[in-house]
C-alpha cells in the first residue's frame, strides 16, 4: 500500500512537470513582456493557441514532422506576436496601463473568435508525429512524448538564456527592462527591443503549443484561455520579469496541480493554482525570486 | 455654504430627472412601446450600471486594481436567492442580505490583499474571484454545476432602477465625503495620504467593502430576474467585462461608468443578430476605442463638470458673437 | 472641447439607434413565411455543440423548403447565440418572442434551457429541447408540474443512466465499476447518479468516483488514481473531447479495461483524438445509431456530410429531427399558430425520424429506444437496442 502510494506520487510529480515545463514555456513570453513594458499581455494565451494551429496545418497539409513543424510555429507566432505590437500596442505605449490591458483583453478575443469563426469551433486533432512508446521504470510510466516536451523546452530556455545573457539584443533586452529612459539616453533603439521581446515570447508560446498539440492531440479556438492565466501565475509566482522565476513558477504549479488533482481532486486543482499564488503575494510579493523592492515617495 | 447649497440643489436636481426618467420608460414598457427583448435589455444595464459604478469606486477613485467583482456578484447572487428560496425572506430583506455577504467577503478578501498594489493586486482578486467562483461549483446543496434554479423571478424594472438610483447617489456622496477624499488620496499618492495622517488601509477596505456590497446588490438582482444563478455567469471574463465598462466610461468618472454600462450592453444586445461574428466585432470596437479614446469616453470628469464648461462656452460664444455682430 | 462634440454626437447616434430598434421590434406583420427560432451555444464553451446542432437545424429546414415547405409556406429560422451562458440564453428567448417566431429549439445545455424556458413558456410559445437532459427543464420544480410549453427531443438522464448500467450488469458480466465523472456539467453528474444506483440495485459495486472538469487536458493524475483501484469497468459520463483524450491517456498507461459513457461522446472527433487502438472495447449509450441498413440514417447522414463536409454529431441529429418534428406538427395541425402547435405537441401519437421513432411522455420526454454502440476500427458500430419501457 505505501509503496503504492509512492509510486503514485512519483508518477505525478512526472505528469506535473511535464505539464509545467509548458506552462513555464508561455510564462516565459509573459515575463519578458512584463519586465520590458510592465504590460500584462492578455492575449499572450491566444498567441499560444495559434501556434497550436499553425503546427497543425503545417503538420496535417504539409505532411511535415516534428522538428519543421515546430519551427516554422515558432517562426509564423513570432510575427505574429510582433505585428500585434506593432499594430495594437505600440500606439498605446503613452497610455494608461489599464487602457493598455483593456486593449489586450480586446485583442485576447479578437484572436478567439476569429479563429473560431474561419476554423469553426470544432476541436482539431493533431497527426501522430512522435510514436507512441511507453518507457516502464518500475511501475513509474514515462511517455516518449514526455521526454519529448521537457526535451524542447530545456533546449528553448538554455537558448533563451544564451540570447538573453550573451547576445547584443539580449543586453538591450536587460538594459530596457531595468530602466527605458536610461537606455533610450544609452543610444539602445527601444522599438526594436520591444519587438525583438514580443517576437521572442510569442516563438516560445507559439512552441508550447505545438508541443501541447502533439502531447494532448487536439486543440481549439478556445484552448488557450486557461493555460494562458495558469502561465501567468506561473510567472508571478516565479517573480515576474524574471526569466529563471518563469521556469521555476511554471514548473511548482505543475506540480501542485498534478499532486491536488491527484490525491485531493482535480475540481479544486484551480483552486489550489490560485491559492497558492495568493499566499506566494501575500509572503512575498514580488514572487519567490524576485527582489524586495523599496517604495519611493 | 454656497457650495454646500448648490450641491443639495444638483442633488434635486438629479432626483427630479431620474424620477421623470423612471416615469419615461415606465410608461414606454407599460405600453409596451418597448419591445420585450429591449426591456431586458434595460434591466441588464441598470444592473450593469450597479456593476460598473461600484467597480468604478475600487478602481476609478480608489486607484485599486480589482478584477475580482463577478465573485462578489456570486456571492450577492446566491446567498440572496437562498434567502428567498430556503426562508422565504422579503426580497429587500434578501437583496440586503446578499450585499451584505459580498461585503463580509469584500472585507475578508480585502484586508490581506489590499497590501499588495498594482498588477499584483489585479491578478490576486481575479484568483480570490475564481476561487470563490470553484468553491461555488462544489457546494452541491447550491446546485453545484447545474447552478442553483427555481430561483422566483422577483426582480422587475422598478427594483433595478431605483436600486441603481441608491447606489449612484450613494457613490457620489461618498466621494464627495470626507471619506471619499481620503480614497482618491490613496489613488493619487498612496504614501503622501498616509504622510498626510490618512489610515490608507481603511480607505481600500473601505471601498472594496462597498463595492462589493453594491456587487452583491447587483448579483441579487441578477439571479432573481434569470430565476438562475449559474457559475458559468460568474468567471473572471465576466469581471473583465465590468471593467471594460469602467475603462470605457473612464477612470474615475461616475457618468462615464453609466455610459459605459449602457453601451457595453447595448452593443452586446445589438451585436445579437449576428451570433457568428458578434465577439469579433465586439473585440474590435473594444480594441479601437482603446486607440482612439484610450482615457475613455469621460476621461475621470463628470459628465455634469463637462455640461456646465459647455454652457459657459455657449455663453461665451453667444457673447463674442454679438460684440462681433456690432462692429 | 472638442471631445464633448464627439461625445454628444456618439450618444445621441446611440439613442437613436436604440429608439430604430425598438421600433423594429414591436409590428407583428402577417409573412408568407413560418419563423422557427433557435437559440443555440453559437460562441463559447459549447460553441462545437451548438453548431452542430446549427447545422442539423439548416440542413432540415433546407429539406423542408425544397420539398415546398409547410402549409404552402417556407420556413424561416432566426437562429440566435446564447453564448453558451443562461443570462444569454434567456435574453435571446426573449428576442424570439419579440421576432414572433411560432416555435424554438431551446438551448441544448440543460443549464441554458433551464434559464430560456420559462420566458417562452410565459410568452405561451411551444419549446423543444433538442438534446437538454435535465428533468426540470420539463417538470417546474417547486411545483412539480409539467411546463405545459416546454418538450425536449431525446431521453433524459435516469434512463440512459440505467440503460448503460444494465448492459454492463447483464450483457458484459462486470461487477466493479469506476467512474469518473466531468464535474462541470450536471449532465454528467446527473447521469453517473442513475447508473450508480441502478448499478448497484443489480449486485455490482462502484469501487470509486473520481471527477475532472471541462477543458482539462491532462488527465494522468486522476487516471493513476483510478487505476490504483483495480475495477473491471469505467464509466466516463463525459464529453467526447475529453473523454477522448480520458481513453488515450488512460490506454497509454496500460489500462486495458473496458470503458463506457453516454451520448456525449458521440461525434467523429472521439475517434480522431483517441484513436483507434483506444477504441477497441468502449461502449456508449446514443440516441441513434448509424446502421448501414437504416436508409432514414443513411440519408440524413450523407446529406449533413454534403452540405457540411463534416459528419453529423448527436445534437445535429436531435436538432435536425427537432425541425422535421415541428414541420409535422404544423402540417397537421394545419396552422402555424403557437397555441396549435402546443396543442399537437401535446396530442402527438409518433413520429419517425433518424433518432428513431417517438412520442411524449407526460412529463414532456421523448420516449425512444436507446442504443448501445461500439467501436470497430474507430467507427461507432450497432452493439445492442434497448427499447423505451
Amino acid at each position: 500500500m505505501d509503496s503504492g502510494l509512492i509510486t503514485q506520487f512519483i508518477q505525478q510529480i512526472i505528469n506535473g512537470v511535464s505539464l509545467g515545463s509548458i506552462y513555464a514555456l508561455i510564462a516565459l513570453g509573459y515575463t519578458m513582456v512584463y519586465g520590458i513594458m510592465r504590460l500584462i499581455n492578455f492575449a499572450h494565451g491566444d498567441i499560444y493557441m495559434l501556434g497550436a494551429y499553425v503546427g497543425f496545418f503545417v503538420t496535417t497539409q504539409l505532411q511535415l514532422g516534428f522538428f519543421p513543424a515546430l519551427i516554422c510555429a515558432m517562426v509564423a507566432i513570432g510575427i505574429a506576436g510582433v505585428l500585434i505590437e506593432k499594430l495594437v500596442y505600440k500606439p498605446l505605449r503613452a497610455s494608461s496601463k489599464i487602457s493598455i490591458l483593456i486593449t489586450a483583453i480586446g485583442m485576447s478575443l479578437f484572436l478567439e473568435y476569429t479563429t473560431m469563426y474561419f476554423l469553426t469551433p470544432q476541436p482539431r486533432t493533431f497527426p501522430p508525429v512522435l510514436p507512441n512508446t511507453i518507457f516502464h521504470l518500475g511501475d513509474v510510466i514515462i511517455s516518449f512524448q514526455q521526454l519529448v516536451i521537457l526535451g524542447s523546452t530545456v533546449v528553448l530556455m538554455l537558448l533563451l538564456w544564451y540570447v538573453v545573457q550573451y547576445t547584443k539584443m539580449g543586453k538591450a533586452m536587460r538594459a530596457v527592462s531595468y530602466d527605458t529612459d536610461a537606455a533610450l539616453l544609452m543610444g539602445i533603439n527601444v522599438d526594436h527591443v520591444i519587438s525583438f521581446t514580443f517576437a521572442l515570447g510569442s516563438a516560445l508560446a507559439g512552441a508550447a503549443g505545438v508541443l501541447v498539440g502533439i502531447y494532448y492531440n487536439t486543440i481549439d479556438p478556445l484552448m488557450g484561455i486557461m493555460p494562458g492565466l495558469k502561465a501567468f501565475i506561473a510567472a508571478v509566482l516565479g517573480g515576474i520579469g524574471i526569466i529563471p522565476g518563469a521556469m521555476m513558477g511554471g514548473i511548482i504549479l505543475g506540480v501542485v496541480e498534478a499532486l491536488v488533482s491527484g490525491f485531493i481532486s482535480s475540481t479544486f486543482r484551480d483552486a489550489a493554482a490560485f491559492g497558492i499564488l495568493i499566499v506566494i503575494l501575500l509572503i512575498k510579493p514580488t514572487g519567490l525570486l524576485g527582489k524586495n523592492q523599496t517604495e519611493k515617495v | 455654504m454656497q457650495i454646500i447649497k448648490s450641491l443639495r440643489k444638483f442633488d434635486l436636481a438629479l432626483l427630479v430627472l431620474s424620477v421623470a426618467v423612471f416615469a419615461v420608460l415606465e410608461v414606454l414598457i407599460d405600453m409596451r412601446i418597448i419591445s420585450s427583448f429591449w426591456r431586458l435589455q434595460i434591466i441588464l444595464i441598470g444592473i450593469n450600471v450597479i456593476l460598473a459604478a461600484s467597480l468604478n469606486l475600487i478602481n476609478g477613485i480608489t486607484g485599486q486594481f480589482s478584477l475580482g467583482h463577478a465573485g462578489f456578484m456570486a456571492v450577492g447572487a446566491y446567498v440572496s436567492a437562498i434567502m428567498t428560496m430556503w426562508y422565504d425572506l422579503p426580497f429587500g430583506a434578501a437583496l440586503l442580505i446578499g450585499g451584505l455577504a459580498a461585503c463580509i467577503i469584500g472585507v475578508l478578501i480585502g484586508i490581506p490583499t489590499l497590501r499588495l498594489d498594482g498588477d499584483y493586486l489585479a491578478i490576486a482578486t481575479l484568483g480570490m474571484g475564481e476561487i470563490i467562483r470553484i468553491c461555488i461549483l462544489n457546494i452541491q446543496a447550491v446546485g453545484g454545476a447545474s447552478g442553483l434554479t427555481g430561483i422566483p423571478r422577483l426582480t422587475t424594472f422598478a427594483w433595478v432602477f431605483w436600486i441603481m438610483v441608491i447606489t449612484l447617489f450613494f457613490l457620489k456622496n461618498m466621494i464627495n465625503s470626507t471619506y471619499g477624499r481620503s480614497c482618491i488620496s490613496v489613488r493619487e499618492n498612496a504614501i503622501a495620504a498616509a504622510a498626510m495622517g490618512i489610515n490608507t488601509t481603511f480607505a481600500k477596505v473601505l471601498a472594496f467593502a462597498i463595492g462589493a456590497f453594491f456587487a452583491g446588490l447587483a448579483g441579487g438582482l441578477f439571479s432573481h430576474y434569470f430565476s438562475i444563478a449559474h457559475p458559468s455567469s460568474f468567471t473572471f471574463l465576466n469581471s473583465y467585462n465590468y471593467l471594460t465598462m469602467v475603462v470605457l466610461g473612464g477612470l474615475g468618472s461616475m457618468t462615464g461608468s453609466i455610459t459605459g454600462a449602457a453601451l457595453i450592453t447595448f452593443i452586446t444586445a445589438a451585436l445579437s443578430d449576428y451570433p457568428e461574428v458578434r465577439m469579433i466585432i465586439y473585440a474590435l470596437c473594444l480594441i479601437l476605442l482603446m486607440l482612439f479614446r484610450p482615457q475613455g469616453l469621460f476621461g475621470s470628469q463628470e459628465g455634469s463638470l463637462l455640461l456646465r464648461r459647455l454652457m459657459n462656452r455657449r455663453k461665451e460664444a453667444k457673447a463674442n458673437g454679438s460684440t462681433l455682430g456690432n462692429n | 472641447m472638442k471631445h464633448l462634440k464627439k461625445i454628444v454626437c456618439a450618444s445621441a447616434a446611440a439613442v437613436l439607434a436604440a429608439a430604430a430598434l425598438t421600433g423594429c421590434g414591436g409590428g407583428e406583420e402577417k409573412s408568407d413565411t413560418i419563423k422557427i427560432g433557435t437559440d443555440l451555444e453559437m460562441t463559447g464553451n459549447q460553441a462545437a455543440y451548438g453548431q452542430d446542432a446549427m447545422r442539423g437545424a439548416q440542413l432540415a429546414v433546407d429539406e423542408i423548403n425544397k420539398a415546398g415547405g409547410v402549409l404552402g409556406k417556407k420556413i424561416e429560422l432566426v437562429s440566435l447565440d446564447n453564448k453558451s451562458e443562461p443570462s444569454e440564453a434567456a435574453s435571446a428567448a426573449q428576442k424570439l418572442v419579440d421576432e414572433g417566431v411560432v416555435a424554438v429549439v431551446a438551448p441544448n445545455m440543460s443549464s441554458n434551457a433551464l434559464a430560456a424556458v420559462p420566458i417562452l413558456n410565459g410568452a405561451k410559445i411551444p419549446s423543444i429541447s433538442p438534446g437538454g437532459t435535465n428533468p426540470k427543464i420539463t417538470v417546474d420544480e417547486n411545483s412539480g408540474k409539467v411546463i405545459p410549453y416546454s418538450y425536449r427531443a431525446c431521453f433524459i438522464d435516469p434512463y440512459q443512466g440505467k440503460v448503460m448500467a444494465s448492459f454492463v450488469a447483464d450483457k458484459l458480466g462486470k461487477k466493479k465499476v469506476a467512474i469518473l465523472i466531468d464535474n462541470s456539467s450536471d449532465y454528467a453528474k446527473g447521469l453517473a447518479k442513475f447508473f450508480t444506483e441502478a448499478f448497484t440495485a443489480k449486485g455490482g459495486t462502484v469501487v470509486g468516483t473520481e471527477a475532472y472538469l471541462q477543458k482539462d487536458t491532462d488527465f494522468n493524475a486522476v487516471l493513476t488514481k483510478i487505476k490504483d483501484l483495480d475495477p473491471d469497468f469505467i464509466y466516463v459520463p463525459g464529453y467526447y473531447q475529453e473523454v477522448g483524450l480520458i481513453l488515450k491517456q488512460a490506454r497509454a498507461m496500460g489500462i486495458t479495461v473496458p470503458f463506457g459513457g453516454g451520448d456525449g461522446w458521440d461525434s467523429p472527433t472521439l475517434a480522431e483524438i483517441a484513436g483507434a487502438d483506444a477504441l477497441a472495447g468502449t461502449y456508449y449509450s446514443n440516441h441513434y445509431a448509424i446502421q448501414e441498413d437504416n436508409k432514414k440514417v443513411m440519408d440524413f447522414v450523407n446529406a449533413y456530410k454534403a452540405a457540411n463536409n463534416q459528419e453529423p454529431g448527436v445534437f445535429g441529429a436531435l436538432t435536425y429531427d427537432t425541425i422535421h418534428l415541428l414541420a409535422q406538427v404544423i402540417k397537421d395541425a394545419g396552422s402555424a399558430d403557437p397555441q396549435k402547435i402546443a396543442d399537437g405537441l401535446a396530442a402527438l401519437k409518433s413520429f419517425s425520424g433518424v433518432t428513431g421513432d417517438m412520442s411524449f411522455t407526460d412529463t414532456h420526454d421523448a420516449k425512444k429506444a436507446a442504443f448501445i454502440l461500439t467501436f470497430k476500427d474507430g467507427k461507432p458500430v450497432f452493439a445492442d437496442k434497448i427499447s423505451a419501457d
